[in-house]
């Protein structure tokens, strides 16, 4: 039977390669000086979804909420084998914490309406939380299983899951719809296909079509360029191009609940780790050198 | 969701496995009594299981001064949907102001549906924990005596410090070995309140088919000394000369992520924010760069010693002794001078 799946996923700054000129004066990151990638957990849970359409029929559905840049790892969700791209963009959504994040992104999957599963990522490299998975599955009030490792058994509306919990593993069985947040030593996720890349690389959101008329049409009136853009967008909807893009309005979600508003937890101070250069005791490489330290070590009984 | 009251306890959650107690909800027990009286309010522990009672004297041993019980056949292992909803309504119930959870992967799959439900905050990972007043620029109210949660996040790149005034309780996740486990005092009084469960069959849909779990083998975070490799070790028959300085210092063997990698070690070494947070008293990194993941599960130690060629490396900016050189010159001299004492 076929299975439509969800996959949230998440475009954020390379966290790994944070260097001090990423870290502004006041102690906040700047963004802008970090690259933005596909979260890595994330291509592991669209790997999860992919495979399972593949093997059972169905659908994949990619849904991100972000800034108008996320387009571009909706289209490499496109690449890996998705079937439709949803942006959820909106000034209002701006400072969510993860339960915001999660309510939103609920809205938005109730809006998508029919889903068997839904699959996150294990954890984002930004905020490091790893709460929204579990806290979507709750707004859905769909059953969870995090730490997903693979699928042991699938029949019809029975899902039979292994996961790992660091020390063991266990399997457990589900009834769908079911919220899965996948680690990343789930699968080994699929390269872009070439022949998807050369078919998805145009595809385009609304606010990328505005941009994009507008560069081209520079001395239109703004009748002219409605008109252009109006085209451009029916015909990428034909062609099945089309990165759907979604407001809190379209969603139908309440405002209470989003943003800094619907956001329990504040930040209330943040400070960067800046890689002190205190100064530690230098030790030479040399046996004198060697032994002075463990004899330094024995005196203050570090070592005994 | 709770409204903010003054008069809340401070809770942790207890978290067992296998009629045992976990060290972090011990841990977490210590920290929170040392709230609970800058707050002036009570401290307890929630304690679900089937057959744990016992279990409650090391709790209130820890600082408990309540532990409410929950004995019940459907919980004798963990699952996401009953336990949440034991905790949700002891919440209802019994409105704390604070509730803390280990960062293990049983808490972070329990307390994120828990804070769902209850639209309430939680902060994740912290590292520390303390109460500090705030005051609300736009309204400028002040709010007095609020839990600030310190959290690394970007990578362990910044530490943010995170608050939750409106909506209660105040929650946060924190990291196995992050705060001191007391020693625990089996003198000290404590009430057991026996609370019962009620369950939906929607809260049972989800069912355990089969468990299995691995003692653990690696003990680091008891360990006096703890002596790692990183990727600069440079293959698994080298590796051996960590394990020598380990013998010779009397310590455990601890590794990066690189040395996992490279195949030299098994996972369950790993030192860092996906592996074991650690504080020895001496903590020996040979060949080991120190990217913020690994700084993260180590910096606390008391003495680091770094071992690097290169002068450059960030493992340096937390060393209090740095030896630039060789690893495979450096630690055979080590090792001589340490059986030479
Ligand atoms: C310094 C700092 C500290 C923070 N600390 C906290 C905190 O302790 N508690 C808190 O509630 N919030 C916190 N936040 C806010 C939090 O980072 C954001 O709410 C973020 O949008 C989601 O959290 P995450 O990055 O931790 O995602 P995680 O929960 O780690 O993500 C897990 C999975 O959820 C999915 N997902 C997450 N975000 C999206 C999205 N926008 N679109 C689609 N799918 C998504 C992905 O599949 C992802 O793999 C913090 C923010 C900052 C800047
Ligand atoms: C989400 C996430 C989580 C992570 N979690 C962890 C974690 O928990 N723990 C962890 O450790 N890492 C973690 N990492 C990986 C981390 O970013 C680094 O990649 C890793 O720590 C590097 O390991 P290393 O220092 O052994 O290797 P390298 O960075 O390759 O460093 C090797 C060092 O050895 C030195 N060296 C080489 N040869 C010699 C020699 N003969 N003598 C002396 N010195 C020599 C080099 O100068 C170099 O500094 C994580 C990464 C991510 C993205």
């Amino acid at each position: 039977m076929p299975y439509h799946c969800v996959v949230c996923i998440k475009q954020v700054p390379d966290t790994s390669n944070v260097t001090v000129d990423a870290m502004k004066e006041d102690g906040t990151v700047n963004r802008a000086a970090l690259p933005a990638v596909f979260n890595p957990d994330d291509l592991h849970a669209l790997e999860a979804a992919v495979a399972l359409r593949d093997q059972y029929d169905g659908t994949v559905t990619a849904l991100t909420m972000g800034p108008l840049g996320a387009a571009e790892a909706l289209r490499e969700c496109l690449y890996r084998g998705a079937n439709r791209a949803i942006l959820i963009n909106d000034r209002r959504a701006a400072g969510s914490d993860t339960l915001a994040t999660s309510y939103i992104l609920s809205q938005a999957i109730r809006k998508i309406g029919q889903y068997d599963l839904v699959f996150c990522g294990r954890q984002a490299i930004d905020g490091d939380t790893a709460q929204v998975g579990p806290q979507l599955a709750e707004k859905l009030g769909i059953p969870q299983v995090t730490y997903f490792e693979r699928f042991v058994e699938v029949s019809d509306r029975t899902v039979r899951v292994r996961r790992n919990v660091g020390n063991g593993w266990e399997i457990l069985e589900a009834k769908l719809p079911l919220l899965i947040t996948a680690l990343d030593t789930a699968n080994e996720p699929r390269p872009s296909a070439a022949r998807r890349m050369m078919q998805y690389k145009r595809a385009r959101t609304v606010a990328e079509v505005e941009r994009d008329v507008a560069a081209s049409l520079p001395d239109a009136g703004a009748e002219e360029r409605d008109i252009a853009q109006a085209n451009v967008i029916e015909k990428l909807k034909r062609r099945g191009l089309l990165i759907e893009q979604w407001g809190i309005d379209e969603i139908d979600a309440d405002l209470q609940w989003c943003g800094v508003a619907g956001s329990p937890t504040k930040v209330h101070r943040v400070q960067s780790i800046v890689l002190t250069k205190e100064g530690f005791k230098g030790i030479e490489p040399t046996e004198e050198g060697v032994r002075g330290l463990i004899q330094e070590l024995i005196v203050d009984h570090t070592l005994d | 969701m709770i409204e903010p009251n003054r008069q809340g306890e401070v809770w942790v959650f207890a978290e067992q496995e296998d009629e045992s107690l976990s060290d972090v909800s011990l841990e977490l027990c210590s920290k929170a009594r040392e709230l609970a009286d800058r707050l002036k309010v009570p401290m307890a522990a929630v304690l679900a299981g089937w057959n744990v009672r016992e279990l409650s004297y090391r709790l209130i041993a820890h600082g408990a001064d309540t532990v409410y019980h929950i004995h019940d056949t459907r919980l004798e292992h963990y699952r996401t949907l009953p336990y949440a909803r034991v905790v949700c309504r002891l919440v209802e119930k019994h409105k704390p102001q604070v509730v803390l959870y280990g960062a293990t992967p049983l808490g972070r799959d329990l307390a994120p549906r828990v804070a769902s439900e209850m639209r309430a905050g939680l902060t994740a990972d912290c590292t520390d924990l303390e109460i500090g007043d705030y005051l609300e620029r736009k309204s400028r109210t002040e709010h007095k005596n609020l839990l600030l949660q310190i959290r690394p996040a970007f990578g362990g790149n910044i530490i943010a410090t995170i608050i939750n005034y409106d909506r209660w309780p105040q929650m946060a996740t924190v990291r196995e070995g992050v705060m001191r486990l007391g020693e625990g005092d089996p003198r000290r009084k404590g009430t057991i309140v026996d609370e019962k469960a009620e369950f939906s069959d929607v809260d049972l849909a989800v069912r355990l088919i089969e468990r299995h779990r691995e003692k653990r083998k690696v003990n680091l975070k008891s360990a006096r000394t703890i002596v790692a490799g990183g990727a600069g070790v440079g293959s698994k028959e080298e590796f051996q000369l960590i394990h020598d300085l380990a013998g010779a210092v009397g310590g455990a063997v601890g590794a990066s992520r690189g040395a996992v990698d490279g195949g030299f070690i098994s996972k369950d070494h790993q030192v860092g924010q996906t592996g074991t947070t650690v504080r020895p008293a001496l903590y020996i990194a040979c060949g080991i760069s120190g990217a913020v993941q690994h700084r993260a599960g180590m910096e606390e130690s008391a003495k680091i010693i770094a071992i690097n060629w290169d002068r450059e490396a960030p493992i340096f900016s937390v060393a209090h002794y740095g030896i630039v050189g060789e690893l495979q010159k450096v630690i055979p001299l080590m090792i001589r001078a340490i059986k030479e004492k």
